[in-house]
């Protein structure tokens, strides 16, 4: 087992300052795109949403694209049950996200950026338009090239999977598409566009800020940096808390748990469910469990058949629909537990749904698709007896 | 149909004809008119030169632009596992008892409607609920009754909002 | 440039494919079936069913082989043991979700789901049904009839609307478990802007969209001493029913047909191609009256191009798409009701029946004939002229519920009045057919002489091009012609709604430089119709053309004004071509629909 860092709290995604001058800005866009990209590369980023993506090399392939038409878009489209982290950075930090897709769109060469917002935080767009519009006046002043706008989602999960959001902003339904082609060769009106999260973003302003030597002196050698946690359920200290890559699951609960703690959904409904028997077994980070930071703690108190239940009522409903595994196999996990637990299949029921359950990963379309069925397997696995009475 | 082709018309010379502008298009209507009406559909369509049948396609794809009349103030109260624990059924029933509808209904005066929805970015201040656009959170049914009653009486109150 | 070659490996054979081609045509290649539901080579690619997953090596999930473009170094296994699993798992899910009512299905034994879930050895209660036990069939329509219980999600059908016509009355609606294959605000399909012409039932790979049924009407008029039955036959309908009852694709049976339907109790089975026949004599001298008005009147009333009107797809599409040019469509009624307004009048008359006792049924290569005939202005007769029109399919299985041994049966000539015909009204069937059967008419009516092409074909206005373009002109004309003298007449042939609209854009717009124009609704003409035997596809189609060409070849008459019944037909009874008779009996009006 790799060593784990143990918990340490950090404070950079919101501490130190968010320049309304967009200093950093400034100083990017007299650097070498390719020095840039390195930086980003070296700095071993990998996407903060959940996938994990290396932020350089996504970076570096659009860059790479031929053409003069590219697009960068934030996608803060946090669906994810259990997750809240990019709505702090949205309401308190946002100059940050703003500049790290700025120095994105001048390394790719790209002059138009959108930020596509779900519609639940419609309610931040009065504050962050103004944020806007000061961009774009300190991007005129530097002789900047480059219009961010904004894109609302209107109320659908799957719009956070990354081609689902460019069809979304392409007014159509937000089905994901088939991969290859990627968008940092085929994105928004088929041409290269980077997608990346609120918090990618940010760290990647904070890595042309602090340099990557700073930066790699957080986390562990597969995750680098510092991580937003979005901490809630039975747990005394809900609410977002950026801690460093790598550290064991347990050492999470010491800090976060009741004392009761009976399971941590690391990555939210479509994250894994792990017991207390595995917490000490468990590092959160790339090389262990990756997590897009939604963390929910559950106590004795709680039935882990309830909150299956809860996450198959919503993947039925979110899952776009257009596949079969997804679609049809939602709906089949969720009959599938009710007909055990009203006794209408027999127990022996839940081996055929685990088997579903690996369809479902290796079948789908998307990689939404192939992680719905994360939190069936884990919680069954390892909570069979309350599926059963 | 009079009244809603000349707005339809000026949203599409606010926001362009192209078929990216579907969705700011529809959203705005939905905010001003809480429902998408059959008319409006097609005259988005004509406006954008779509079917009507791919607008219809697209808006049912997405659950806040609903083809059903809704009340003035749409209330989503968030189900999430999180909000479960923290006592959403409470929530619920006391926004059906005041308003005396059901999840899924709208006030006879046209004023309310009561939905659930997927989660709304608020699992560490759960309960919470979204009324339009504003996020209501640390919930208890009696922060309930005093938000409806500002609504009732006249329109938003901004005096419940728990956002740091 | 040459083209780069992308080398890769399938089940252990390697194999060099041009770039973007996908893993399921890299495996057709060396002779590797994978199964598909949603993929049809008419359309795009989707990738959305999953049963066509292949394993990639080096990746953790499985791949969709109809969405996957190989890339260099591949190496893909089509038979493993996690893709049989995952195969077999993914048509369990889909059964689940179907309504497998097989036994009572139209599409038994010709669904691709049914097939794929015997292949893999699918338990039918591997999952828990989806389907609403309180599910409705939408009927509303006179041609197409909508079972969502059936269907599989495939969303071929919203592609074929989309993409192939252009007429987008199918959508995706809704998503996750609510996702269905719907209508404008889920209208009932005779509520929308559908053309009806079928073709979403052509590729829909189950029983969930298929033609409204009326072969049992047919048999109780069969079965009644008091009725006589008239049938008339479609030119594509004797090259597609073959591949019903035990033919290859591409197989002239028209006196098998002819034989088989007197078998089974048709009091007189005639020929759709004497009406095409007329069609061309009417539908010629209309053409050649709306030149002489605007030519020689200066008339400018009258709209040119003139437009074919035979497909009752593509009137309807007219109808909803462009209402506001109506005027440049001939006024003639289709080949199927010229036919119908002729067998309760002239037919009944010569034979001495009373009218109401004629029961007029064609057999048409397409679904929205059934609406055509139910059109209310379709009643010349004074009855409703035509009383049902049946597809292909329908016939076919009339002839195996009937017990007929086709493939041993012999030769029978149609019956006679309204039974002869020529090869320009077979070629009716392949799109540019009536654009040639005219051509070979009014140009020998103008001139004195056969049109100048090596046996009469006239290939610029054949082949499956989607619009394609002639010209000829009109030299040396007979005098009462002469004002046509070195007019050089433009034509065009568009066929599927999509080539439609691109023509009709021109149309709308001023700017369409042509005098006549053949639409035919579906891709490749009637053959190609929403009434054919399944499954269609371009190989399919161009098989079907050959077989009609090869028809109009083998027929002593190719020219319409030599049909012998048709001239008898105007001296006897019509009187003058687009005379008062025919006006009332041949042609028709058109009505305004709305857009969306």
């Amino acid at each position: 087992m790799a060593p784990s860092n143990g918990l340490k709290r950090v404070d950079v995604i919101f501490g130190a300052y968010a320049s309304t001058k967009y200093l950093i800005l400034q100083k990017s866009i007299r650097r070498e795109k390719q020095e840039i990209i390195q930086d980003i590369i070296d700095s071993g980023l990998r996407g903060r949403g959940g996938a994990g993506f290396p932020t350089g090399l996504k970076w570096k392939f659009a860059a790479a694209q031929p053409g003069n038409e590219k697009y960068v878009i934030c996608n803060a489209d946090e669906g994810e049950p259990g997750t809240f982290k990019d709505r702090e950075i949205l309401m308190k930090v946002p100059q940050k996200m703003i500049s790290g897709m700025a120095i994105c769109a001048y390394v790719i060469g790209a002059t138009k950026a959108y930020i596509y917002l779900r519609g639940e935080y419609q309610f931040m767009v009065p504050d962050l338009q103004m944020e806007l519009d000061n961009f774009h006046e300190q991007a005129r002043e530097m002789n900047f090239d480059l219009t961010i706008e904004l894109r609302m989602g209107s109320g659908a999960y799957v719009c956070g999977e990354e081609t689902a959001l460019i069809e979304s902003m392409e007014g159509k339904r937000g089905e994901p598409r088939n991969k290859p082609p990627f968008p940092v060769v085929e994105g928004f009106h088929g041409k290269p566009t980077v997608v990346n999260n609120v918090e990618t973003f940010v760290n990647a302003n904070m890595i042309c800020r602090i340099g990557v030597e700073e930066f790699i002196k957080l986390g562990t050698q597969d995750s680098r940096g510092s991580k937003l946690f979005s901490i809630s359920g039975d747990t005394p200290k809900a609410g977002v808390h950026e801690l460093e890559l790598g550290m064991k699951l347990s050492d999470f609960v010491a800090e976060f748990g009741d004392d009761d703690t009976k399971a941590v959904q690391v990555g939210g409904a479509a994250g894994f469910c792990v017991p207390r028997k595995k917490f000490d077994s468990t590092i959160i980070g790339f090389e262990g469990m990756p997590t897009g930071g939604s963390m929910m703690l559950f106590n004795s108190s709680r039935s882990m058949y309830h909150v299956l239940h809860n996450y198959l009522e919503f993947f039925e409903e979110e899952s776009c629909g257009q596949c079969t595994p997804c679609r049809v196999g939602c709906q089949q996990l969720l009959l599938g537990i009710e007909a055990i637990k009203r006794q209408e299949r027999p127990a022996s029921y839940l081996n055929q749904l685990l088997k579903l359950s690996e369809t479902m990963k290796i079948a789908s379309k998307c990689g939404l698709g192939q992680s719905v069925a994360n939190s069936f397997s884990s919680i069954v696995e390892n909570y069979v007896e309350e599926m059963i009475y | 149909m009079n009244q809603i082709q000349p707005y339809v018309r000026s949203l599409a010379d606010k926001y362009g004809r192209e078929r990216e502008c579907l969705l700011p298009i529809l959203q705005e209507i939905v905010a001003t008119e809480h429902v998408l009406s059959q008319d409006a559909m097609v005259e988005v369509a004509k406006e954008l030169n779509l079917s009507a049948a791919e607008v219809y396609g697209t808006a049912s794809f997405y659950s806040f632009l609903n083809t059903k009349p809704h009340g003035k103030y749409v209330i989503r109260v968030c189900k999430s596992i999180v909000a479960e624990m923290k006592g959403k059924k409470e929530i619920v029933d006391k926004l059906c008892d005041i308003l005396k509808i059901r999840v899924g209904e709208t006030t006879p005066d046209g004023r309310f409607t009561l939905l659930e929805t997927n989660d709304i970015g608020w699992s560490d201040q759960e309960p919470s609920m979204l009324i339009n656009e504003k996020p209501y959170t640390y919930l208890t049914p009696e922060k309930i009754v005093q938000i409806i009653a500002g609504y009732q009486a006249n329109g938003k109150s901004n005096n419940h909002q728990q956002i740091n | 440039m040459k083209k780069q070659k992308i080398n890769i490996t399938i089940d252990g054979i390697k194999l060099a494919v041009d770039e973007q081609c996908s893993i399921l045509d890299a495996a057709k290649k060396v002779n590797i079936h994978i199964p598909t539901l949603c993929h049809h080579e008419d359309l795009c690619v989707a990738g959305n069913c999953r049963i066509c997953v292949v394993e990639v090596e080096g990746q953790r999930a499985l791949s969709a082989s109809c969405a996957t473009p190989v890339a260099e170094g591949m190496v893909i296994k089509t038979n493993t043991a996690k893709v049989r699993k995952a195969r077999k798992d993914v048509a369990a899910l889909l059964v689940a979700e179907h309504n497998t009512q097989c036994t009572t299905c139209y599409r038994s034994m010709n669904c691709e789901l049914q097939e794929i879930a015997a292949e893999y050895n699918v338990d039918n209660n591997t999952y828990i049904s989806l389907v609403d036990p309180n599910y409705t069939i939408d009927r509303s329509s006179w041609s197409i009839e909508k079972d969502d219980s059936k269907c599989i999600r495939c969303q071929r059908c919203v592609r074929t609307c989309a993409e192939l016509q252009h007429v987008n009355a199918l959508t995706v609606a809704n998503k996750g478990k609510e996702m269905k294959i719907s209508t404008f605000l889920d209208l009932p399909l005779n509520e929308v802007v559908c053309t009806n012409c079928g073709q979403c039932i052509n590729r829909c790979p189950t029983g969930a969209l298929t033609e409204r049924r009326f072969y049992d009407d047919l048999w109780d008029a069969i079965d009644d001493p008091k009725k006589h039955v008239v049938m008339n036959t479609a030119p594509s309908v004797r090259v597609a029913l073959g591949e019903m009852l035990g033919y290859p694709v591409g197989t002239r049976v028209t006196g098998k047909m002819v034989t088989a339907m007197k078998k089974i109790g048709m009091d007189s089975v005639l020929d759709t191609d004497f009406t095409a026949d007329l069609t061309i004599i009417e539908e010629g001298t209309e053409l050649l009256g709306r030149l002489k008005k605007i030519l020689v009147e200066g008339n400018k009333e009258v709209k040119l191009p003139m437009l074919t009107s035979c497909s009752p797809g593509w009137i309807k599409f007219i109808e909803h798409m462009y209402p506001n040019h109506l005027g440049h469509l001939s006024t003639c009624k289709s080949p199927q009701q010229m036919f119908g307004a002729l067998a309760k009048t002239y037919y009944a008359e010569k034979m001495g029946i009373d009218p109401a006792d004629v029961v007029s049924v064609a057999i048409m290569p397409c679904a929205a004939k059934k609406f055509e005939a139910n059109r209310p202005e379709m009643n010349s007769s004074g009855y409703q002229d035509v009383d049902a029109g049946l597809t292909t399919r329908e016939l076919g299985y009339m002839i195996r519920q009937a017990g007929v041994d086709f493939l041993h049966l012999e030769d029978s000539d149609y019956d006679s009045l309204m039974g002869e015909s020529t090869g320009a009204g077979a070629i009716f069937g392949a799109t540019g057919g009536v654009m040639e059967a005219a051509l070979r008419t009014v140009y020998e009516v103008v001139t004195g002489r056969e049109v100048p092409f090596d046996n009469l074909r006239i290939t610029p206005v054949r082949g499956t091009d989607g619009v394609k373009e002639a010209s000829i002109k009109l030299e040396n004309l007979l005098d009462e012609w002469k004002f046509l003298e070195g007019v050089e007449v433009k034509v065009a042939v568009a066929h599927g709604l999509k080539n439609a609209r691109i023509i009709m854009d021109q149309v709308e717009a001023g700017t369409s430089p042509y005098h006549f124009i053949e639409v035919m609704a579906c891709p490749g003409g009637c053959i190609g119709g929403g009434g054919q035997p399944i499954p269609t596809n371009e190989e399919i189609r161009k098989k079907r053309i050959e077989a009609i060409y090869a028809e109009d070849e083998g027929m002593p008459k190719r020219k319409s004004h030599e049909n012998t019944e048709v001239q008898k037909l105007y001296k006897e009874w019509l009187g003058e071509v687009n005379g008062h008779k025919a006006h009332e009996l041949l042609h028709t009006h058109y009505t305004k629909r709305n857009r969306y």
